[in-house]
């Protein structure tokens, strides 16, 4: 079994008409047995810029502390708040850097940029390869089924409303058919004005 | 440590996590696999320069994992790279010999020959025995005319008029083993890439999606992405939109955000949509 | 003699015994199958992609075998076993039709395909199966196997090289899960067609082994139609 499965999750993030959503499910467990429902793999970094970090719990929680040192420096150091393709970059020589003895998580990046507020979502794989696509960007356990989901109900220019919808069924839908991800959701719809936090009724088995 | 803040890293890899990860390879918890490109790239040498070519998929196993992404790397300002192995290595390599392409142009006040880039990449490779999965094709035209090779990921190189790399580098050799010929026109050029690239998309299953073209000459660069559609998406038949309140939800927060500094922002032509 | 197969281990005492010849029995060709079963129909689609690692054997191979009139299976997974499996497996039914001179009925054939791969419970055919058909009533009905013979009936069943893929947006589009305010009803054939060829433009998408086109049968008390659908080639 790979390490990276070692406590389970699922991460979605999508793009849609001037907003962009984030995902992830709340489980925390080792290997089969789940231990938490409610375990944070989405983490602020700024007030229109998300990551998630779907893998290793405990690499999880030690690359938001090191990346969110790191973006303090940069926001002291700049005066301003981070692009999230910047940002991104910042990610990625995080990971590279350890790329022969690597951090396992598979971030994922959802923001709006600062001064144009277009969307951004990117994922990166455990050494720091960046993916940045027109559509949508999955992580964690099941993202085989979230690919699947994702192809086939995502398409351009979703409202906030219906991106909710979207990214919602994609998401309780796949961990449905994942043993390792589930047990409550969270989604994050993020506008120009307002961030919207929805937590999700989902299956608790 | 006393310092209340942490160092900042030093530069170059770290290895601080290499004896936890061989422990947990150890208890059978292989370290898992990255990212590949399961690619074809090619390049040829034609008449006024070089033209490079390459797929745009990119794979996690069996699994798509970009589908568009971009695997002719910039190098110089008459230097292109096309990378294949592992994503991460091709991508982080190629920026670094850039930056240091770049500074040896400040330094010497010339246009860097693309001998110069060969020796970068192969001593970076080199010196890494191979654990950086990189296999490359470099292309560019200087003082002394075109110029392509091929890098292996262990360091050697091959200087070739023509040369394909990746999971699809048969496939695409094939096709330059039939119709490649000396000092060939730019279009004929391009089509012919075009067709390698083609025969690794369709018939490698590591390779996929667009042909991106890169046509490097004397004076100037045609970076043209995609070159050609190999494959579209299929018309979806149903629309899966769903109706508002189909998901069910626990409970809902808002955070309004203060947009700062207004006077910067550029103002958007259409209204805001506030319908939620 | 001492090891001479790994380097490091060149001055162990420890003496290489007997060295084990590793054949391995089984290879992996791909392909995913689909079924959906409704009120009076049963639909079953496999993509015709024949691959193997990163090359294709061929883009037009069907991977649907009709079993009788009412009954169709679809194979993906290993090609030789899947040929071995249907060949045995036509030649019951013909036993069965001398023996009792009439056509078996699909719950009769999931059963006997059950036993079939549970009888090389420890030498398995490496095959993912997915039957579809009419039962006696002339109701659709779908089961799918593991290759040691577990099945389990059902309305509508991904497997393959895709089936993680597939099988969320069927539990989705065609059982309804996870929505509210949504009349949970028997799918009509035409939405179920839809539904089987968006998944398969998905899957062909993002599964390397699912593509060049699919092969749909439609199983109605009528007779059984045929329809194909292209997907991407690469």
């Amino acid at each position: 079994m790979s390490i990276l499965a070692y406590n389970g999750g699922a991460i979605i993030a999508m793009k849609g008409k001037n907003c962009v959503a984030i995902a992830s499910d709340k489980r925390f467990g080792i290997q089969a047995q789940t231990l938490s429902c409610n375990f944070d793999k989405i983490f602020e970094m700024g007030p229109h810029l998300y990551i998630a970090l779907p893998g290793l719990a405990t690499d999880t929680q030690t690359v938001q502390q090191k990346l969110k040192f790191r973006l303090n420096l940069y926001e002291l150091r700049e005066n301003r708040r981070i692009h999230p393709k910047a940002f991104a970059s910042m990610v990625s020589n995080l990971l590279y850097e350890r790329r022969f003895g690597p951090f396992f998580v598979e971030p994922v990046i959802a923001g709006l940029d600062p001064k144009t507020f277009e969307p951004f979502v990117c994922n990166l794989d455990l050494i720091g390869c960046p993916n940045i696509p027109e559509d949508f960007v999955v992580g964690g356990t099941c993202s085989e089924q979230l690919y699947g989901m994702c192809e086939a109900l995502w398409k351009p220019d979703l409202l906030p409303d219906e991106l909710f919808e979207t990214i919602s069924q994609a998401l309780l839908n796949a961990v449905d058919r994942d043993a390792m991800s589930g047990w409550g959701a969270r989604v994050y719809i993020i506008e120009k004005d307002k961030i919207v936090v929805k937590e999700l009724k989902t299956r608790m088995d | 440590m006393t310092a209340v803040v942490p160092d900042i890293a030093k530069p170059g890899f770290s290895f601080e996590n290499c004896r936890r990860n061989a422990f947990l390879a150890q208890k059978g918890y292989a370290v898992p696999k990255a990212t590949k490109t399961g690619t074809t790239i090619v390049g040829i040498i034609y008449k006024d320069g070089v033209i490079l070519g390459a797929d745009t998929r990119a794979t996690e196993d069996t699994i798509v994992s970009d589908k568009n992404c971009s695997k002719i790397h910039y190098l110089s300002d008459n230097i292109y790279c096309c990378g294949a192995g592992t994503a991460a290595d091709t991508e982080m390599t190629t920026q670094m010999i850039s930056s240091q392409l770049q500074l040896h142009r400040l330094n010497t006040g010339r246009v860097v020959p693309v001998i110069t880039a060969n020796r970068l990449l192969k001593h970076m490779l080199f010196r890494y025995q191979g654990y950086i999965g990189a296999a490359l094709v470099l292309g560019g035209v200087d003082s002394t005319g075109p110029h392509l090779y091929c890098i292996y990921p262990h360091g050697s190189s091959d200087k070739l008029p023509f040369t394909t790399m990746g999971s699809g580098s048969l496939a695409a050799m094939a096709v330059f083993e039939t119709r490649w010929k000396p000092d060939m026109d730019e279009e004929e050029g391009k089509k012919l890439v075009r067709d390698a690239i083609a025969a690794g998309i369709f018939n490698d299953l590591g390779s996929g999606s667009n042909v991106d073209v890169c046509v490097i000459r004397k004076n100037n660069v045609d970076y043209i992405r995609p070159f050609d559609v190999a494959n579209v998406k299929g018309q979806k038949q149903g629309s899966y939109v769903f109706d508002k309140g189909t998901t069910a939800v626990l409970s809902t927060r808002s955070i309004p955000v203060d947009i700062e500094d207004i006077s910067i922002t550029p103002i958007e032509p259409e209204s805001m949509d506030t319908s939620s | 003699m001492s090891s001479v197969v790994d380097p490091f281990n060149k001055f162990s005492y420890m003496e290489s015994g007997s060295q084990r010849q590793h054949f391995s029995p089984y290879a992996d060709n791909g392909g995913s199958v689909v079924a959906i079963a409704g009120e009076d129909y049963a639909i079953i689609a496999a993509d015709t992609r024949l691959s193997s690692g990163f090359s294709i054997y061929t883009r037009e191979q069907s991977k649907l075998f009709q079993l009788s009139e009412k009954t169709i299976l679809g194979c993906s997974g290993c090609w030789c076993d899947t040929l071995t499996l249907t060949r045995v497996l036509d030649a019951r039914m013909q036993m069965y039709y001398h023996e009792h001179q009439k056509l078996m009925e699909t719950p009769a054939v999931a059963q006997m395909l059950s036993t079939m791969l549970y009888y090389k419970r420890f030498f398995p055919y490496y095959v993912s199966n997915i039957l579809a058909g009419l039962d006696g009533e002339g109701k659709g009905c779908v089961y799918s196997y593991d290759p040691i013979g577990h099945c389990e009936k059902s309305y509508f069943r991904a497997g393959g090289s895709a089936g993680a893929l597939l099988q969320p947006l069927l539990d989705n589009q065609i059982g309804f899960h996870n929505m509210e305010k949504v009349t949970v009803a028997p799918v009509p054939v035409e939405k179920a067609l839809a539904i089987l060829k968006d998944g398969f433009i998905s899957a062909a998408e993002r599964d390397i082994y699912t593509g060049d086109s699919i092969l749909i049968k439609i199983i109605t008390k009528d007779g059984i139609k045929d329809e194909s659908f292209q997907l991407r080639k690469d």
